[in-house]
């Protein structure tokens, strides 16, 4: 039973390594992306599992309410989001740029491509 | 409960190979992932990944497809080097996570060190009921002047990447200089 | 997606409620939960949903590129700005307390216009990301 306070880290890992698999595993430049998407997630639940308070509240001050979940990782993760989704834009700009120059988004053919010159 | 149905779609992303379905279920895995921010009190962060995740990065997502290919290349062998990396890196953060304080522990040392100031403190000292308000914009403004500023510069990147949606005449002109 | 009566009549109604929703989100993130970076991506959303609709052509003479262009840059410049502000008065960087009579009054409005600053550039951004997604693919 004391092992089931676990579990959330659990699943968090679980999450981590197959987005950390699709990044190295796989050669198409939009499912590595999705992968560093999978990976955020989980990094931000391990954020928020680790801020909740058993029988704590929403960290909003309200009267007669004591106990409130840590809000620290609360503002970091919210804050992570945005800025996750502004990076991913980003890469998926370059990707589309790839596709634009090389006629494709698979790693092992735009690696020919470069030999090939 | 909500956190298998995570992991169900995370192995669903991971298998499928037509990238349509696979953004679909990232926006799934978004909603997913909100609802569970949601249950463990953090209302801010569940709103912000509901609109973000779901929303906005699924459109992205599409936008890219529509402008690359559909489909991914079918692997030409399975990949063991990796999954054994994955398995190995994997099994030393699953034993890494036992010393972890257990979920929910009031007494863990995250909620012990700067965190009770921060909920004592906020209302007397910014008049803002919501903590995490008061932490983002005014104890932790710095970070969040940063945050802004790496959101700016991805903006400006995005625009010089792709063209800042001028009209399709001078956009074509650009082209064939490339 | 001229010819979608359903979704351009819902749009139509549901656009300016987003938008509104968007408004509120951002100026009652004091209080609930909220604040500029949730409300700047609904916002942006809500222009996103038009330009869809609507098309982008439509969406462009309502939100001119110029224009997003450079609100991306003013709601950086209004963090930054509240920061010289406090400066100028004698305070540190950003710590808005002189900026009112009462140190905490001055902190809830120096988080007002900051939140204001942050939510402008995230709208504005995800507008721009999205137009230029958009634009290329008309080509």
């Amino acid at each position: 039973m004391e092992l089931l306070g676990l579990y959330n880290y659990w699943i968090v890992v679980f999450l981590m390594m197959a987005g950390f698999y699709v990044v190295i595993a796989r050669g198409n430049l939009v499912k590595k992306i999705v992968g560093l998407n999978l990976f955020q997630t989980s990094v931000f639940i391990l954020y928020i599992s680790m801020g909740k308070v058993e029988g704590g509240t929403a960290p909003i001050v309200e009267k007669g309410i004591t106990v409130y979940s840590n809000p620290l990782p609360h503002v970091l993760i919210l804050t992570a989001i945005v800025v996750g989704v502004a990076t991913t834009a980003l890469g998926l700009a370059l990707v589309v740029r790839i596709k634009e120059a090389y006629g494709t988004v698979e790693e092992d053919e735009i690696h020919r491509q470069d030999e090939s010159l | 409960m909500l956190l298998s149905f995570l992991a169900v779609t995370a192995i669903a992303i991971v298998s499928l190979r037509d990238l349509f379905a696979v953004v679909m279920l990232f926006g799934i895995y978004s909603l997913l992932s909100a609802s569970i921010f949601l249950v463990l009190d953090a209302v801010d962060v569940s709103f912000t990944e509901a609109a973000v995740g779901a929303g906005i990065s699924t459109v992205l997502m599409l936008g890219t497809l529509a402008l690359t290919a559909r489909t991914e290349k079918k692997p030409a062998h399975l990949a063991w080097l990796p999954l054994l990396v994955v398995a190995i890196t994997g099994a030393a953060l699953i034993y890494g996570t036992l010393d972890m304080p257990r979920w929910g522990d009031a007494n863990a040392p995250i909620n012990q060190h700067v965190v009770p100031r921060y909920i004592l403190g906020s209302l007397p000292e910014t008049s803002v009921p919501n903590i995490v308000t008061a932490v983002l914009a005014s104890y932790r403004g710095y970070d969040t002047l940063g945050e802004v500023t790496v959101i700016f510069t991805a903006g400006i990147g995005v625009m010089l990447l792709l063209g800042n949606g001028n009209s399709n005449r001078r956009r074509k002109k650009g082209g064939r200089k490339r | 997606m001229k010819h979608h009566l359903v979704l351009r009549v819902v749009s139509k109604l549901l656009i300016p409620f987003i938008l509104l929703f968007a408004l509120y989100v951002q100026f009652h993130g004091d209080y609930g939960p909220g604040g500029g970076f949730q409300a700047g991506v609904i916002f942006g959303a809500g222009f996103i949903l038009y330009a869809l609709i609507f098309g982008l052509e439509t969406a462009r003479k309502v939100a001119r590129p110029a224009v997003i262009r450079v609100l991306v840059a003013v709601g950086v410049l209004i963090y930054g700005g509240v920061g010289v502000v406090s400066l100028l008065l004698g305070g540190r960087y950003l710590d808005y307390s002189l900026l009112a009579h009462v140190p905490a009054h001055g902190q809830h409005l120096g988080i007002a216009l900051i939140e204001f600053g942050v939510g402008t550039t995230v709208a504005a951004v995800m507008i721009t990301i999205f137009f230029a997604y958009a634009g290329r693919g008309r080509r």
